[in-house]
């Protein structure tokens, strides 16, 4: 075999002038190729994907579907199912012990707002609304067909504009005007930084643009799926494509309403994911099956499912809007963005939170202004996928780039080589700007395309000539109360007046000892702000400093507002 | 159900097994026989994940009925290696020809059968012979690179 470094079939380019006094000269892995460590397996055939398990007496689960994008449920009829050959069980709504979850919730972020199988209406065409359980997939498929449901179509909304308009129909009724809402403060995830206006009076040019993204299928060749079975004493065994093992774990035991203790999930050989496989709606499903029949059941999308039902990326909608100096100089950015996040909430609400913390882009812009939604709609929830939250508003931005560099006659490159961030400048959300590398890259793309740059250009560098007034913060930041919502318990996401969170069944988690804080690390301060709200209580003594990787509660806004 | 005896051999080995009426030949070889070295992808033709040779062409398990196989020599993945791994394998495995695996062993069976009839293919012969097989991980170069490997002799038998 070759030595030269490649990956797959394509030459990979080290140069190892870049930033070759930031990193060791003798690096063992980048640059070397690395045989992954489950690829015997792959290429015997014998990787343990799930549906690779075999059981004695193995059932099937099939579901039955909405038809209509938003619909009440009048009656559903399995008496003709029941009857037929192979089926063991009907399973419907009131089966499930809380027919009611959200993903996120695990996290203590988002309302509860998704039937697993839904009794009264559906808001997406291929909402389940029963599961047959059968002998074999044939069966099951021959029953879900025999059950009769008396739909009653309500009227439906497919697109993020209409469906924040005054009289759109609400998809969710906790969200009356199709927006989540941030924070228990806000209908949109704001991000404000100096002053736009301001700065768009001030500008030589002002550009608009206009960007849409439509939904986009991870389409794993394995579809999701996972095999239930019952083990010893009141355990259950489950076989799953999770991307997330203890993401479904815990999802199927809040479903479930069982102590995690009671399963035994197996998983991590993924046949593809690509974000679509973190969902958790088979494992408790096939769960739920065996636990109503004692025998193994297995829950598995077929292709037609997989595309139909498989959350995708969701739908996105950019307006952008710069001021822009004649010499290139971006000075101020607007954005109004727009998640379609389907018919229930899955990830779409943090996905907005990790877009607005990537805004501006990899640009060093002293007035950002955002305002983004996480709207409901009746199209098929979406989910994460590669580049979660950022593939969508990076397209909009590179694009919009590219227009402007129109606007003021330079070349595109040149315009992203003045703009972009250095090491030590400040990013809009008030964090300093380090490892920064999209000079160099910039660079490497012009050399690779023929274009000549300016000598002043050719010889920036992502290391030099960042922070100083570039790491100042404006002086003014504009703020304002749009979109104030009301009824929320202030930083939470529970509704006011709402019954408390079920007590959760099962055992109550094992008292940790608590660890002492590791010797010299310090405590991790936010600088005291004015508009911070009363500090949370004091942690006990005991309790060990926060480390190590960002918290979820710092990520979703919790921690530092 | 009336179920039907089926003799055939599957990686060289004599088989007897019964199938159902209707059965594809992919359940059966999963179910049936107990090889799960074809995967289902999408049961309509579409993905070449359960890609087997028949009589040493390269044929759709999904959409072939069990009955078919009568008579016939089955080749599977799990059947690829002997005592060592075939060098198709060994340049999958140099040339990171797999991120999931999923799609390895149809792509595998779809390539062996490639280079049973041309053993020195073009790189466009290649592609053509792996078009019917998705890959959703690796955007397909390193596996056009890991059977022309093989083709060019660049990997030892």
């Amino acid at each position: 075999m070759t030595e030269t470094p490649m990956i797959g079939g394509n030459m990979i380019d080290f140069r190892k002038e870049f930033f070759a006094d930031e990193r060791p000269e003798k690096l063992n892995e980048i640059g070397k190729p690395t045989r992954r460590q489950d690829i015997t397996g792959h290429v015997t055939g014998r990787s343990p994907f799930y549906d690779d398990h075999l059981f004695e007496g193995l059932l099937h689960m099939r579901c039955v579907r909405s038809p209509h994008h938003a619909a009440r449920i009048r009656r559903i009829d399995t008496s003709a199912a029941e009857r037929m050959p192979g089926v063991q069980r009907i399973v419907l709504g009131r089966d499930v012990p809380r027919n009611l979850n959200t993903l996120l919730s695990l996290l203590d972020f988002g309302i509860d707002d998704e039937p697993i199988l839904s009794t009264d209406r559906v808001r997406y065409k291929g909402e389940p609304v029963a599961a047959v359980i059968a002998a074999t997939d044939a069966q099951a498929r021959d029953a879900v067909a025999a059950i009769r449901v008396e739909w009653e179509p309500l009227p439906h909304v497919l697109d993020v504009e209409a469906a924040i308009k005054p009289g759109a129909p609400a998809v969710l009724d906790i969200y009356p005007n199709n927006k989540f809402a941030y924070h228990g403060k806000y209908d949109h995830q704001k991000l404000r930084y100096g002053d736009v206006e301001t700065a768009f009076r001030q500008a030589d040019h002002v550009v608009e643009g206009r960007y849409q993204m439509s939904p986009i299928e991870q389409a794993p060749v394995e579809t999701c799926g996972a095999i239930a079975a019952p083990e010893q004493n009141g355990r259950w065994v489950c076989y799953t494509s999770t991307q997330a093992l203890f993401f479904s774990l815990g999802t199927a035991a809040k479903v479930l309403e069982m102590p995690s203790s009671r399963l035994h999930f197996i998983g991590g050989t993924v046949g593809g994911g690509f974000g679509g496989k973190v969902d958790s709606i088979h494992e408790p499903m096939a769960i739920l099956g065996a636990m109503l029949t004692g025998r193994p059941v297995k829950f598995m999308w077929d292709r037609e499912e997989e595309m139909q039902v498989g959350a995708p990326r969701g739908a996105e909608l950019w307006i952008v809007k710069d001021g822009v100096m004649r010499d290139g100089r971006i000075i101020a950015r607007q954005f109004t963005g727009y998640f379609d996040s389907g018919a229930y909430t899955r990830l779409s609400s943090y996905a907005v939170i990790k877009c607005v913390g990537h805004l501006p882009g990899p640009y060093t812009i002293p007035n950002v202004h955002a305002n983004v939604y996480c709207v409901f709609t009746n199209r098929t929830p979406a989910t994460a996928m590669r580049g979660f939250g950022i593939t969508g508003v990076d397209f909009a931005i590179e694009a919009h780039m590219d227009k402007v560099a129109e606007a003021v006659g330079m070349n595109p490159i040149e315009l992203r080589l003045l703009n972009a961030y250095r090491d030590g400048d400040m990013k809009a959300h008030r964090r300093i700007a380090k490892n920064c590398a999209l000079i160099e890259c910039c660079q490497v793309v012009a050399e690779k395309a023929g274009v000549k740059l300016a000598p002043h250009l050719a010889a920036l560098a992502s290391t030099r000539d960042g922070g100083g007034d570039r790491a100042r913060l404006p002086a003014h930041t504009v703020t304002d109360e749009n979109g104030r919502v009301q009824g929320y318990q202030p930083w939470s996401y529970a509704r006011k007046n709402a019954p408390a969170r079920d007590p959760f069944v099962g055992a109550p988690p094992p008292v940790q000892p608590p660890r002492a804080p590791a010797a010299g690390t310090p405590a991790v301060n936010a600088p005291p702000r004015a508009d911070q709200p009363p500090p949370p209580p004091p942690p006990s003594p005991a309790s060990p400093p926060r480390q190590g990787a960002l918290r979820f509660s710092s990520l979703s806004g919790f921690r530092r507002r | 159900m009336a179920l039907k005896p089926v003799t055939f051999t599957l990686n060289g080995n004599a088989k007897a097994a019964f199938t159902e009426d209707g059965q594809n030949l992919l359940d059966f070889l999963r179910r049936s026989v107990g090889d799960l070295s074809p995967k289902y992808g999408c049961g309509q033709g579409g993905c070449g994940a359960c890609t087997v040779l028949m009589d040493g062409a390269p044929v759709l398990a999904c959409l072939t009925l069990a009955e078919a196989a009568q008579g016939a020599r089955i080749e599977t993945a799990a059947g690829l290696a002997g005592a060592a791994l075939h060098p198709l394998q060994e340049a999958f495995m140099e040339r990171f020809a797999a991120q999931c695996g999923y799609c390895t062993p149809g792509m595998l069976m779809a390539a062996r059968a490639l280079l049973d009839r041309n053993p020195r293919p073009s790189r466009d012969e290649v592609i053509e012979a792996i078009s019917g097989n998705i890959c959703r991980c690796t955007g397909y170069e390193p596996i056009i690179a890991a059977i022309l490997d093989v083709a060019e002799g660049r990997v030892r038998a």
